[in-house]
Formats: C-alpha cells, sequence, structure tokens
C-alpha cells in the first residue's frame, strides 16, 4: 500500500492548491462539476503575463531535469512554425507514481494546464502521452466531458525506463517506437511532425493550471514538489529478493528536508538515500540535513530527478541497492547506442563482481574511471543513471565496498534481479 | 563549427580518429568519444575528414 500525505496547508474550500488536498482525496475525487466549482477551466490569460508568472514564480520542469519550465515555454513559442503541446505523463522511473496518481485522479488539472500552456506557446494540437490504463481511462473521460477547446489525441507507449524521455515521446507520437533520438535537435525545435513540440511533464502543466488560478499563490505552488518516497520492504522468499517498501505519495514544500521526508514515510531510521530515481546517486553522510531543492541537490553531486527518494536503513547494503540499480539500467538500455550497452553491462558486471568479493584488484579503478568518463555520451540519460549511481557509491560508502573484499555479504550473494522490483512503488 | 556525434550510429568501425586524433578518441570498446566539440581553428579540415569516413554517417558539423 502506498499512502498519500501533504505538507502543505490546506487550501481555502473552492480553491485549486494543492494538488493532493483533501478535496480531492476523498469524495470520489476529480470530475469536471467539481473542477469548475474549484476555479478550474478559468477564461484564458493574455499569455504573455501567464509566461511572465510563471518565469517569477522560477517554476522548474518536474519530469527529472528540472529545466525552467518559463524558458522551454518561450522557445516553443518563439520557434518558427505552429507549435504542439505534449502532456507527458510516461514515468518511466520504477520508484516513481505521481504522475501516474496526477493522470487517475487529477485529469482536469493537467489538461487544464495542457490549455494554458497551448495558449503560452500559440499551439493547435496537444496530446496526452501515456502508458498506464487506468489513467488512460480516466483521461479518456475528462476529455470527453471538458469544456471544447484545443484538439487533443490520447497516446499510448510501452511502460520502459527511457519511453518518457523527451524524444522517445516525439519519435513515438510520429508513429515510431519509443527510443531517444540524438540530440539536436530538441523537441522545442523540432518535435511532432518537425513542428515545434512543448514536452511538458503532467505535474509540471498541473502546477502552471494552479498558478493561474491562484496568482498570489504562485511561488508557493512553483516550490511545492510531488514526491515518492520508498525504502527497502521486508524480504519475502515469494518474491526473491527485497522490495520497495513503506512507500507514500506526498506534495511537500521547496526545501523540505530530507531527513522530513524519511520521517513522514517511517523511514526514520535511514542512513542513507538513493536520489531522483535512479537518476540521482546513493548519498550517506549528511544527506538529511539536505534540502529538496534542484541546486542543492545538484551542489551534493545528486539529483532530484523526478522526486522519487528511496531510503536505505542501516542494515540494508548500499553495494546491493547499487548493484540491482546498475543491473536493471543495464537490462532497460535501449540498446541504440554501443556505448551504452557496453557501458551498463561494463558498469553492472564489475559492480556484481565486487559484491560477491569476486572482484579483480583493480575493479574499483575501473568503476571509478567508468564513471566520470561515460556521462553525457549517450543519446539519453540511463547511461549517466547508471555511472552516477556508481560513483556516488564509490565516493560515499569507500569502506563498505571494500568489505565486500573480506567477507561475504549476505545481502549480495544472489544475482542481482534485472526488473528493478527492489525500487518499483505502486500506484496508490 | 562544431562537430556532433550522434552515438545511436556509432558502430565502433574506428576510422574517424584517424584523420583526426585531436578530435576524437576511442573508449576501450572503439567508440568515438569527443575530445573536443567546438572545432579549434584550423581544425576544420580534419574534422570534415572524420565525417567522411564515418561508414554509418555518426558524425555531423554544424556551424
Amino acid at each position: 500500500m502506498t499512502g498519500v500525505f501533504s505538507l502543505l496547508p490546506e487550501g481555502q474550500p473552492g480553491l485549486l492548491d494543492p494538488l493532493l488536498s483533501g478535496a480531492w482525496l476523498s469524495g470520489g475525487g476529480e470530475d469536471l462539476p467539481r473542477y469548475l466549482a474549484a476555479g478550474g477551466y478559468a477564461a484564458l490569460p493574455e499569455p504573455g503575463r501567464l509566461l511572465d508568472r510563471i518565469s517569477a514564480a522560477g517554476l522548474r520542469g518536474r519530469g527529472g531535469a528540472g529545466f525552467p519550465a518559463a524558458v522551454k515555454l518561450a522557445a516553443v513559442r518563439d520557434a518558427p512554425g505552429r507549435p504542439a503541446v505534449v502532456a507527458n505523463g510516461e514515468e518511466g522511473e520504477p520508484g516513481s507514481v505521481k504522475d501516474r496518481w496526477l493522470l487517475r485522479h487529477r485529469p482536469h488539472v493537467v489538461l487544464d494546464g495542457m490549455r494554458l500552456a497551448a495558449a503560452v506557446t500559440g499551439a493547435g494540437h496537444g496530446f496526452v502521452y501515456l502508458s498506464d490504463a487506468p489513467a488512460e481511462r480516466a483521461v479518456r473521460r475528462a476529455l470527453a466531458e471538458r469544456p471544447t477547446g484545443l484538439h487533443v489525441d490520447v497516446v499510448r507507449t510501452e511502460h520502459t525506463y527511457v519511453a518518457g524521455e523527451e524524444t522517445a515521446v516525439v519519435r513515438r507520437i510520429d508513429g515510431g517506437p519509443a527510443l531517444p533520438t540524438a540530440k539536436p535537435p530538441r523537441p522545442f525545435e523540432s518535435g511532432v511532425q518537425g513542428a515545434p513540440t512543448l514536452v511538458a511533464n503532467v505535474e509540471t502543466l498541473a502546477r502552471i493550471a494552479l498558478m493561474h488560478a491562484r496568482p498570489e499563490s504562485a511561488e508557493a505552488v512553483a516550490g511545492a514538489h510531488l514526491v515518492t518516497l520508498s525504502g527497502t520492504g521486508r524480504e519475502g522468499p515469494a518474491t526473491g529478493g527485497p522490495v520497495a517498501g513503506g512507500a507514500a505519495l506526498a506534495e511537500v514544500p521547496a526545501g523540505t528536508h530530507l531527513k522530513a521526508l524519511a520521517d513522514l514515510c517511517g523511514h526514520g531510521r535511514a542512513d542513507s538515500v538513493l536520489l531522483g530515481g535512479l537518476f540521482g546517486g546513493l548519498h550517506g553522510a549528511g544527506w538529511a540535513d539536505l534540502p529538496l531543492d534542484h541546486d542543492r541537490l545538484a551542489e551534493a553531486g545528486g539529483a532530484l530527478g523526478c522526486g522519487a527518494l528511496h531510503f536505505l536503513h542501516p542494515e540494508d547494503c548500499p553495494v546491493a541497492v547499487a548493484t540491482e540499480a546498475a543491473a536493471y539500467l543495464a537490462a532497460q538500455s535501449a540498446r541504440q547506442c554501443g556505448v551504452c550497452v557496453s557501458g551498463t553491462r561494463a558498469l553492472a558486471g564489475t559492480l556484481t563482481a565486487v559484491a560477491r568479493g569476486t572482484a579483480d584488484a583493480d575493479a574499483s579503478g575501473q568503476l571509478h574511471r567508468w564513471s566520470r568518463g561515460l556521462p553525457g555520451r549517450g543519446a539519453c540519460g540511463l547511461l549517466d543513471a547508471a555511472a552516477r549511481v556508481v560513483g556516488t557509491l564509490l565516493a560515499h560508502f569507500p569502506d563498505r565496498v571494500d568489505g565486500h573484499r573480506h567477507a561475504v555479504c549476505t545481502a549480495c550473494s544472489g544475482p542481482a534481479p534485472e526488473d528493478g522490483r527492489r525500487f518499483t512503488v505502486p500506484v496508490p | 563549427m562544431k562537430l556532433l556525434l550522434d552515438a545511436t550510429r556509432c558502430q565502433g568501425y574506428g576510422l574517424c580518429q584517424d584523420p583526426a586524433p585531436e578530435l576524437i578518441d576511442l573508449d576501450e570498446w572503439g567508440y568515438a568519444q569527443l575530445r573536443e566539440t567546438t572545432v579549434p581553428e584550423g581544425g576544420e579540415e580534419a574534422a570534415a575528414a572524420a565525417v567522411a569516413v564515418c561508414p554509418n554517417s555518426a558524425l555531423r558539423l554544424v556551424k
């Protein structure tokens, strides 16, 4: 069971803020009458003013890269051609549930945000991109009952780690496989059928809708985050290894300390954390005082990514966690870039040998070298994620890594599962 | 001028390094790795030769 919490103050009744307020968690959730009564689908703004508001509030994209939303909107608006907008609800990180939760339970706030993004960019065509069947049903219901406006198509994709990457999104919508392409061009220059295309995460769009409905709270709305929290659950013979447990979806203010997030989902004993889904690396000493903030986490050598955090307890082995992450990423490689196929295989294989105590003497040196040299070399971020997991393991847990040379680690004795089960959180 | 590598196209033939060793390394698996993205003055000819020699058109030059 994945819990749902909000650390934000409840909005006044009838207002749209916050995304997870009690009003939307009970009483059958969001439908058109309730969404309209809450102030949704309000008259379109003067596009420049909404863009200024988004820019002033500092909204950053919620898909993982954290790029300033206003910069992306303006780039799409200013590119030659009639733009398209995509609500990207395909969350590939196994430890994240926020995007699917939003589409399943609050499709109108996402569609409203897409309508506003289309107004800002001048787009004439919208797409909702997803793989989750319950989310698709909710979106189709919402599309059927919403006020007429932007032409919107629903595009279904496979659920893979890379399917939500922005160039994979464009390729799939254009009828191809959901696999990344080399950049440049980025979708804002040349996206769906060559048109400048805004590929925006569904939470980003929802926040734009909230900022339109509640201009006086724009900064708080832009700073708040949906986060997915989990830790290692009970090990059971039926699963063949550790699974994600103590999971929660939460909406929290900007700058919340990571320790407070661990406490929120019953992982108060945690002594380390895996950040950003699998993208932000492992962090030990000092992690608890880090704030939920793109720049501060980047300074600490991590990444907030899509806001998924996986907590490790003192009895968990960080080497085992990193090995499973690397094995999963190697299995999820799109197998397009030779360097990704060879690089993830080398990282996962060598780390597995380290975990079992069978590695060559220079294994750590090799892992160090790959973790520094491989980032940025693939067409998407998968190889970067694998390199960061390994690099942060070596940087923050050198003694735990070294210990595997001298004594058998029971947590690392079996084959590392490639299905990401340790990190996979069920959608609440 | 910038030299761009499409990693999805690089098959590790390794031919590009010969004409442009200052711009391109080959990694331990034989895949091209750019040392520089911005082509330095005087390096345009070498970059163009590297682009031309790739059997899979993985390299391109853009202004």
